[in-house]
């Protein structure tokens, strides 16, 4: 019997490095030269099926631009099960910016998260200025995984969630119903869904017309 | 910040990022500016760091509380009424899907000393120690009366007109007594004084209903509560407007608000840079908040105070049968107010403490100069409190409309229970800042694959 698990996956970077063109690659398979900031779409999924059959569906919430100016909620960090920090290997200045996500990520985030630094624009490597060893040895240190991308040519994309979906801890399937992978799944800790509507209304206590 | 937007929002507090948030739905262009680092003004929920830091600056939270991170502590005491307007705007606007919500575990009012269950059916009542036997057949009578009643079936009406007839006329009606009266009128109908029986009997009985229907929805009481406290909420209504393109600013000093000659609204100014936009919305206390400010005009003044003690309580409440969550009403009568005294408390099923932790908040309207001694009769029926953080909070209310300024300052929280006049604050805001109702649209669905 295949085993399904639902994690949900953080994006974290400085603004125009491509977090949101690499979840649109590995979401649609679509890239878009001239994309806009981050505006409408920012909640995602995708799921990915590893070779015993386990399949991880990824709940991708993107920043919405709020990590411009300090102004992420604690509620993108809260349950976090994984995060890709991102950085483009063309500009020296957001591999410090990766880093300051990360020292963020410690001290707010779940001690058990996964995090994977993603070198995007691998396609632009003429422009290189961070080299591999540089975060490779990074990531090592502060015991990350660590990948090259390009959401242009689709270089590296599924690889790197693939590394991520096998690293997770399938120990516990957090649950699958709507809102962020929160609580355990236990019955007695069963949150109310506002969506549903209820069926204990019929009859003797909805005497309005409404 | 060079660029112009439609609306600035000051403050994000509750209202403030609901408003936010339906704008930027809406198309307009919207930048959201808070001073401090954290979302949520007035309504933020704060970790032990953050309360210990507001309260008692010189003092650090005591270790033995926990983790600071296990710690949501809310500012205001408001549950969400299953049935009510905020739960509309939540599905409507679909940010339900950053939320999880849970019950509150019990809904208790104080009568003669003790606390009992708020019976809000007929059969609840038929079992209810709030009242005798003669007058537990009274109060089934009232509740089939309401249950039953059809405004275009006069049968149904029994010779009442709710649009005319009192509230006080109602309760003779069926005989009830003061003291069931006082249940219905402050626990189940959410009054917070008696102003209400001699008005028409419409509105107490849609409250009632409301209480009814809420209740009726998942069963234990007709409140639900966010997991993470209810800064949860701001921030959820944050990241819809941000989603739309709306810009954030946490920790931004806010300097003036910049107007012409006549007084118009042009833009905030924030150290040497000043951004301009058409509107402003904020909260009262970007606007003076009861002093004269920005050249001599006052735009806010004081309407009143509210008395709030958040409790830290190692034990449930006495006499709620160990409830996770509770809320308890003291009628005024009681206790010979003129206002009702609440008590609010949450833990650690709602992620908002530690485990065997218990954040109970008592608060009141005041009424006298001593407020904490006026929200005694609900301290004493907490138990033993480990800690308290006592707060008096002046209730501001804006002067002008802001539709001759732009300018449009949101109201304080008020003592409500719940968050019903929050939303109709949003509906009146808004009415004022676009020049139309309010017209919920369901969000388009996001991109899923």
């Amino acid at each position: 019997m295949s085993k399904q698990f639902q994690f949900k996956l953080v994006l974290l970077g400085e603004s125009a490095v491509g977090k949101s063109s690499l979840v649109l690659r590995f979401v649609k398979d679509q890239f878009d030269d001239y994309r806009e900031s981050t505006i409408g779409a920012a909640f995602l999924t995708q799921t990915v099926t590893l070779e015993d059959q386990t399949t991880v569906k990824f709940e991708i919430w993107d920043t919405a631009g709020q990590e411009r100016y300090k102004s992420l909620a604690p509620m993108y960090y809260r349950n976090a099960n994984c995060a890709v920090v991102v950085y483009d290997i063309t500009q020296t200045t957001s591999l410090e910016k990766a880093r300051t996500w990360i020292r963020e990520l410690q001290r707010q985030a779940d001690p058990s998260i996964v995090i994977a630094l993603c070198g995007n624009k691998s396609d632009l490597s003429a422009r290189r200025q961070v080299t591999q060893e540089e975060a490779k040895k990074y990531a090592e240190e502060e015991g990350l995984m660590w990948g090259e991308t390009s959401a242009k040519s689709g270089e590296g994309v599924s690889d790197i969630f693939t590394a991520i979906a096998k690293k997770l801890p399938q120990t516990a399937a957090p649950p699958k119903a709507g809102g962020a992978a929160r609580s355990g799944a236990a019955a007695s800790r069963a949150g109310v869904d506002l969506n549903k509507q209820s069926n204990a209304l019929g009859g003797q206590n909805e005497p309005c017309n409404c | 910040m060079d660029e112009e937007y439609d609306v600035i929002v000051l403050g994000t507090g509750l209202t403030e990022c609901i408003l936010s948030g339906l704008l930027s739905v809406e198309g307009k262009k919207v930048l959201h500016m808070d001073r401090n680092d954290y979302y949520g003004g007035d309504s933020a929920s704060l970790n032990l760091t953050q309360l210990y830091r507001k309260f008692r600056p010189d003092q650090s939270p005591p270790a033995e509380l926990g983790r600071d991170r296990d710690y949501a502590v809310d500012l205001i005491p408001k549950f969400i009424i299953a049935s009510g307007e905020l739960t509309k705007i939540l599905v409507h606007t679909d940010v339900t899907r950053y939320l999880e919500f849970k019950q509150i575990a019990g809904s208790f009012v104080y009568r003669d000393g003790r606390i009992s269950k708020v019976p809000s059916t007929e059969m609840e009542a038929v079992k209810s120690p709030l009242m005798g036997l003669f007058e537990k057949r009274r109060a089934k009578k009232f509740f089939e009366f309401l249950q039953n009643w059809k405004d275009d079936d006069p049968v149904t009406h029994q010779g009442v007109d709710l649009d005319k007839n009192s509230m006080k006329e109602v309760y003779e009606k069926f005989g009830l007594e003061p003291g069931t009266q006082d249940f219905i009128g402050h626990a189940m109908a959410l009054y917070l004084d008696d102003d209400y029986i001699t008005k028409p009997a419409r509105n107490a009985y849609e409250r009632i209903v409301l209480y009814t229907s809420s209740m009726a929805r998942y069963g234990k009481s007709p409140y639900i509560y966010p997991l993470y406290g209810l800064g949860e909420l701001p921030q959820s209504f944050a990241r819809l407007s941000a989603i739309y393109g709306g810009t954030y600013m946490l920790d931004k000093k806010i300097d003036e608000i910049v107007t012409d000659g006549e007084g118009k609204f042009i833009g905030v100014r924030s150290g040497d840079e000043t951004v301009k936009a058409k509107q402003v919305i904020g909260d009262p206390s970007y606007f003076g908040a009861g002093k004269t400010a920005d050249g001599g005009k006052l735009r806010v003044v004081e309407d009143g105070k509210v008395v709030r003690a958040i409790c830290l309580l190692k034990h449930p409440i006495p006499g709620t049968d160990d409830s996770d969550s509770v809320q308890i009403i003291i009628p005024q009568n009681q206790v010979n107010r003129r206002n009702d005294i609440y008590i609010a408390m949450v833990s650690s099923t709602h992620n908002v403490c530690a485990k065997d932790v218990y954040v109970a908040i008592v608060s009141t309207i005041v009424e006298t100069q001593h407020p904490e001694q006026e929200i005694a009769p609900g301290l004493q029926l907490l138990g033993p409190i480990y800690d308290k953080f006592v707060s008096t909070t002046p209730l501001y209310t804006p002067v002008g409309s802001g539709e001759a300024d732009n300018i449009f300052i949101t109201r304080s929280y008020d003592a409500t229970s719940h968050f019903e006049t929050v939303v109709e604050e949003v509906q009146d805001v808004w009415k004022r800042v676009v020049g139309k109702d309010l017209v919920l649209k369901k969000r388009e669905v996001a991109v899923e694959a």
